[in-house]
């Protein structure tokens, strides 16, 4: 890195990131251009199908669970200084946990078989990232290439597991036999219903409070609490960590387990809020959307919170503008989460320097 | 087994391991001037895209090897641009890459063509036909490009500064010799190579574009790198077992061996990436990647 850019806090937590997002969706309005629609109709579609209707709002905070879960799992490590970008993986055998848990425990009442599931989401998405965890700590493994060669063991593992061992006999689909019902997490329009308020049916249901929840632990965990601090140290400088007693090899296999447990989350809100069984490739590439995400949230809670917001409205308002303008794919999110991960995450620089420019000039003018 | 069977797999193998090797050997030139690059798979998607889509247009494959290459080579310069020049992380600048050429191809497919991202099927003058011994020119263009990546890296002086820059960038700084400078040549090298493959894909391989058809092609790519321990003729090898293992897998589906019983597809798939995790975790070997790989350089003030 060059020499760090002293930017005011504002500056580099609102400002930065804002240009990023500006600059990203200039450059997507350039692809829609290029490709000969309207990009002003093709927002009102975005905007109008993710947040004009109740209906759209609800599969827009749906998604936004999503990438709740994954922005944090890729922050938890990125605070280690790990680049997890297994998120893909790790959220995959969180959905083989959760079909194991459910489709073993079927006796169980929904009380204990709910949290039973998201304990064995987060076991083995978690066991799936302490492996490169691991391997980085104590045999000095590029945990990046690990974890993308576990992204794919997964999902070679899982499309062999649901061919040839949890595929319903009878059935001709990869996926297994539909979870227990008093498992699935409640949905928020049952919830509402259930209080005598009616709100339009989709696929959000009560894992958007465990993951505000989980975000409100992160916060806690980062930047309240020992291990936080350690994890912090570790990030910034591991020769200053072991002189101050904290072991770097450890530090990281812990950053990789709650990060893994972390991605978990993803399954928990698909599987059994959504689906309510394992199928192929349900993870749907969000686990690459949370780098995304964590770098445009500056890989803090609140940030993650309101960049998911934004993929959330992407998500959803490109599933509307699809059907609208069938020219526009939803691939567009796609193109825009890459080119949010080159402005926020590799070309970051270009904006700070920009900005620590003009702040400086300011400076000098009023002096 | 008889020996028609053998020459079958055989071929397949060397058929399945081109893009590989194409890509295997880009990512060397880059990771070998310390430039890490896992935007391999994305370069190779877009070249794929705009090789199909030049040589539907144009009517001639050759147009299509161009294109394959030009679009390569742009996105292989936005890599470069923001890991050389603006010192980005180069990780994420990969990311990056692979999801705009995802996410890119799709979108123009669609747009241009409107078969669900497809480019119509090509034909004739638009393919590369076979050229020598039932295999198209391509493959010994990729061929040809390992003793070659050999001879300029081993036994040139842009060859052994190129490797230094990998190394001890500070130690070429010093003797007076741009350390940008190579490292953008590398990765325009790269790109070169990764729109080869790519083109050789939906050009030579297939007839036209899918969406999507890399299919993970560029990180096997990336295994074989580290497997071959960033050199080139064991990265010949690397890429041919790995298309050799993709043949047999191809070849075993359905059937049952005497004494195994039938061996999942997934079994052998899984083994490229089974292999390197083993390999990067030094139980047999050791991979030590370039010194100075994915290190942005800082010149000292």
């Amino acid at each position: 890195m060059s020499a760090p850019l002293d930017l005011p806090k504002w500056a580099d937590t609102v400002l930065v990131p804002a240009i990023s997002v500006v600059a990203a969706f200039l450059v997507a309005g350039l692809v829609v251009v290029a490709i000969g629609e309207n990009p002003l109709t093709a927002t009102r579609w975005l905007l109008q199908g993710s947040l004009g209707t109740g209906e759209g709002l609800g599969f827009t905070l749906f998604y936004m669970t999503d990438f709740i879960f994954v922005g944090l799992a890729v922050a938890v490590a990125y605070h280690a200084g790990l680049f997890n970008i297994g998120g893909e993986g790790q959220a995959t055998l969180a959905g083989l946990g959760i079909a194991l848990v459910l489709n073993n425990l079927t006796f169980l009442p929904g009380f204990l078989l709910i949290p039973l599931g998201i304990l064995g989401a987060a076991a083995f998405g978690a066991a799936w990232a302490a492996i490169p965890g691991y391997l980085q700590a104590k045999r000095g493994s590029h945990i990046v290439i690990t974890t993308i060669m576990f992204n794919w063991l997964a999902s070679v593992l899982i499309v062999y597991l649901l061919v040839n061992v949890l595929r319903e006999p009878q059935s001709m689909n990869p996926e297994t036999r539909a979870f227990p019902e008093q498992s699935y997490i409640p949905f928020m329009h049952e919830v509402f219903a259930a209080f005598g308020i009616e709100v339009p049916a989709s696929q959000l249901n009560l894992t958007l409070v465990l993951a505000l929840a989980a975000a409100y632990c992160v916060w806690l965990l980062i930047y309240r609490s020992r291990l936080g601090y350690a994890i912090r140290v570790v990030g910034s400088n591991p020769t200053a960590a072991v002189y101050a007693g904290i072991s770097p090899a450890r530090i990281t296999v812990i950053a990789m387990v709650l990060s893994g447990a972390l991605a978990g989350g993803l399954a928990v809100n698909e599987l059994m809020g959504y689906q309510h069984r394992l199928l192929l490739e349900f993870t749907s590439g969000y686990g690459f959307v949370g780098i995304a995400v964590a770098l445009m949230g500056r890989a803090h809670p609140v940030g993650i919170i309101l960049a998911s917001l934004l993929f959330g409205i992407l998500y959803q308002g490109g599933a509307e503008l699809a059907f609208e303008q069938p020219a526009i794919t939803r691939d567009m999110v796609v193109v825009i989460g890459g080119i949010i991960i080159l402005f926020a995450g590799a070309l970051d620089g270009l904006f700070r320097r920009a900005v620590a420019h003009v702040l400086t000039r300011q400076k000098l003018a009023r002096v | 087994m008889d020996l028609g069977i053998l020459v079958t797999v055989f071929d397949s193998a060397l058929r399945l391991s081109i893009p590989l090797l194409a890509a295997c050997l880009a990512g060397l030139w880059s990771e070998r001037s310390g430039v890490v690059d896992i935007g391999l798979e994305g370069k190779m998607l877009v070249a794929a895209f705009a090789a199909a889509a030049a040589a539907y247009a144009f009517g001639s494959a050759w147009a299509g090897l161009v294109a394959g290459i030009g679009a390569s080579v742009v996105f292989g310069l936005i890599h470069g641009f923001a890991s050389i020049s603006q010192r980005g992380n180069q990780i994420v600048s990969g990311v990056a890459i692979n999801m705009l050429a995802a996410g890119l191809t799709a979108i123009v497919g669609n747009a241009w063509y409107a078969q669900g991202g497809r480019t119509p099927p090509l034909e004739g003058a638009q393919r590369f036909g076979d050229a020598l011994l039932g295999h198209s020119a391509l493959v010994y263009v990729v061929l040809l490009a390992v003793p070659l990546t050999w001879f300029v890296l081993g036994r040139t002086r842009f060859g052994l500064r190129l490797r230094a820059v990998g190394e001890n960038p500070a130690a070429v700084d010093t003797a007076g010799i741009s350390v940008t400078g190579l490292r953008y040549v590398a990765v325009v090298i790269g790109g070169v190579l990764c729109g080869i493959g790519g083109t050789y894909l939906s050009v030579g391989q297939s007839a036209g574009f899918l969406t999507n058809m890399t299919a993970g092609k560029g990180f096997i790519a990336l295994a074989a790198l580290i497997f071959a321990k960033w050199r080139a003729w064991p990265a010949l090898g690397a890429c041919f077992l790995f298309g050799l293992l993709d043949a047999i897998a191809i070849r075993l589906q359905g059937i049952s061996l005497p004494g195994i019983g039938e061996v999942p597809v997934q079994a052998i798939q899984a083994l490229p990436y089974l292999m390197t995790v083993i390999l990067l975790a030094g139980v047999i070997g050791k991979a030590i990647p370039p010194r100075a790989a994915g290190v942005p350089y800082v010149k000292e003030r």
